[in-house]
């Protein structure tokens, strides 16, 4: 292998034409985004809905065509390559554990399905162990292989999700918000999977979460989005524990810490305001209309992600 | 009207649901009251019954949904002996409920305007005028900018915590007592949430309503209630204030859910989640509902169904364990 990371993202730009009136104006989901993720890494992607981070993912598998910018996968550039044999190499898992199955398959089909489409197995009876490995792999009872995906809880839905991702046997998996849905109880039991299945198998994880405290917990490094544009980037721990952005502390300040101690004792930094439209994107920086920091500098051009010592990336001009 | 200590007073209610599978017991006999402008939070997942009971006090159940048993007595009277006239003056005026989801409890085709005015009509003897005064000042109290404008504009012109300010407006209309508010904050991000939570309080501090507060987010109740409520399988698990309940916690389902939970402390260990599945509610166990996905299940958990006891000053939790312990104290 030519590098040291397994995914390489530079520059990427998404946007979607959006028709006004009579004009199309292009809605700029992803603007200038750049990150590595290294064998073996989760990199959590934290931000508010609309902030672009499901786009990140769903571009970096090719479910859309990037507008511009380059993602390397192994050294090889995406776009370039087979989006077959590029899908054997990276999988998703979605967020919505009931709309993502398909109601008239049986469990087995669509954990089988991965391995229909890349021919993974020589006969029927191979198929069928294969995915019956796959089901034990993520607790799932192999007795239910013959159920339809109706018939189970959110949480094993979301494991059926994951048992169909395994299949291909991925370096790369996109979790795009998988345990948003599920209760709290059945949470930790899912994130425990996930790391459990990091372990064995030697896989990436870009995690997309809105929760910063499931982030946290699973995460390597955690970049944080605001409309489009990455605002930092940093060790996990050291984000939660000294974040330089603006944006990033309003939005650690803001999440609710379930213990009454800290709770009372946590200052809030309320932001003002909404996220703007991306329809209407302030000049600058983006997050300049709710920063208290905010100069005029800010108005004219966006800042660099430049680095702050030890890999902690900020975007800011005035922190 | 009778002296009353409490403006809400919840005794053993029950709420049952007809279902072509059988009958549906949603909520089993669910005690608890609250104080003039305090607050209360019920937390539970999915399936504990929490949105229900808060459903049953304000009558708006499903067709197939009726309280079978219990009381609720608003200052003094009970309500559910209420006629559907008297109750309909009962919804806005006396008490309030704000939703999950501000998109889909707005109505598209109405003016934000129109839909507070007609809250103000229905219970006050305003004119239109009046109704749209008192709107414009509701908009401008919950800090909707340009009240003046927004009046006059439809739900999807808002975004998501607007919406959510606008649905608080109008509960807050007519001055009501109580206000329910259920998963008031789940569908919205958490820099919004955040100003929402904020909102709700200052209003308490303002115009000293009561408020209930529902949701399966320990962290949004954490901070703010004066006594919480954590519920499961329709029944009430453990109460107590929030130190109580996070710190000395007495059941072991909310044991359970502190330790599954990330926090900065457990930050790099692995979490301990409570195993099995959510309950259901057709094929309730016959003792403790938590008891299937209890580790320290006892032979008595799965037959008797355990009677909430008195652990601290005002901590009571529904456990078996805590009566072995005193046990077990007592021959000590």
């Amino acid at each position: 292998m030519s590098s040291e990371y397994l995914v390489e993202v530079s520059h990427l730009k998404q946007y979607f034409p959006v028709r006004s009136g009579f004009k199309t104006i292009p809605l700029k989901a992803v603007d200038d985004v750049s990150f590595n993720i290294k064998p073996g890494e989760t990199l959590g992607l934290v931000g508010e809905s609309g902030c672009g981070k499901t786009t990140v993912g769903r571009t970096l598998l090719r479910l859309y065509k990037p507008t511009s910018g380059s993602i390397k996968f192994e050294g090889e550039e995406v776009t370039e390559k087979n989006i077959h044999a590029l899908r054997k190499e990276m999988q998703m898992v979605f967020q919505d554990p009931y709309s993502s199955l398909n109601p008239r398959m049986t469990v087995e089909d669509i954990i089988g399905e991965p391995l229909d489409v890349h021919k993974l197995y020589s006969n029927r009876a191979e198929r069928h162990e294969k995915v019956i490995s796959l089901m034990e792999t993520v607790g799932l009872n192999a007795e239910h292989a013959t159920r339809y995906a109706h018939e189970f809880s959110g949480g094993q839905r979301q494991r059926i999700g994951i048992a169909r991702a395994l299949a291909v046997d991925p370096k790369f998996i996109v979790c795009d918000e998988p345990v948003s849905a599920l209760d709290v109880s059945i949470q930790a039991q899912v994130v425990n999977m996930f790391e459990d299945l990091q372990a064995e198998r030697g896989m990436a994880y870009l995690f997309i979460a809105h929760d910063l405290l499931v982030v946290q917990h699973i995460s390597d490094r955690i970049a944080v989005m605001y409309l489009g544009h990455m605002m930092e980037l940093a060790e996990s721990d050291e984000l939660m524990n000294n974040p330089k952005h603006p944006y990033t502390q309003s939005l650690l300040s803001a999440v609710p810490i379930p213990d009454p101690e800290t709770a009372r004792n946590s200052k809030r930094i309320i932001l003002e305001g909404d996220v703007p439209s991306p329809l209407r994107m302030p000049s600058g920086c983006p997050f300049r209309t709710r920063c208290k920091y905010a100069t005029e500098q800010c108005a004219m051009a966006m800042p660099e992600l430049t680095d702050r010592g030890e890999g902690h990336m900020v975007a800011c001009w005035n922190r | 009207m009778a002296d009353y200590k409490y403006v809400i007073d919840v005794q053993d209610l029950h709420t049952t649901f007809k279902t072509d599978k059988g009958d549906v017991h949603a909520v089993n006999g669910v005690n608890f009251r609250l104080e003039p402008g305090k607050t209360l939070g019920i937390v539970g997942e999915s399936g504990s019954g929490k949105s229900v009971t808060s459903y049953s006090i304000m009558q708006i159940l499903a067709n197939n949904g009726r309280i079978s048993g219990g009381k609720v007595l608003y200052k003094g009277e009970d309500i559910t002996k209420w006629d559907a006239k008297k109750m309909a003056g009962f919804r806005g005026k006396c008490c309030s409920i704000i939703f999950q989801d501000p998109m889909t409890s707005l109505n598209p085709v109405f003016t934000i305007g129109y839909q507070l005015e007609e809250a103000v009509l229905l219970h006050t003897n305003r004119n239109r005028k009046e109704a749209k005064e008192r709107a414009i000042e509701m908009l401008t109290l919950v800090g909707v900018n340009e009240p003046e404008k927004r009046v006059d504009q439809y739900p999807h012109e808002l975004s998501g915590g607007m919406r959510q300010r606008v649905m608080i407006a109008m509960a807050l209309a007519c001055e009501p007592d109580i206000l329910i508010a259920d998963e008031p904050t789940t569908a919205l991000d958490v820099t919004i949430q955040a100003q929402i939570l904020e909102l709700m309080q200052d209003l308490q501090k303002k115009l000293g309503m009561a408020i209930i507060i529902v949701t399966h987010d320990l962290g949004v109740i954490a901070s703010m209630c004066d006594e919480i409520i954590v519920m499961y399988g329709g029944r009430v698990c453990e109460r107590g204030t929030a130190d109580d309940i996070f710190y000395a916690p007495a059941h072991e389902y909310t044991k359970g859910l502190l330790r599954s939970i990330p926090t900065t402390e457990n930050n790099g260990q692995r979490l301990v989640p409570i195993g099995g599945t959510p309950i259901n509610l057709l094929n309730m166990p016959k003792g403790c509902a938590f008891c299937p996905r209890c580790d320290a299940a006892m032979k008595i958990c799965l037959t008797e169904v355990p009677e909430e006891l008195q652990v601290g000053e005002n901590h009571r939790a529904a456990c078996w364990m805590n009566v072995k312990k005193m046990y077990e104290e007592a021959n000590a």
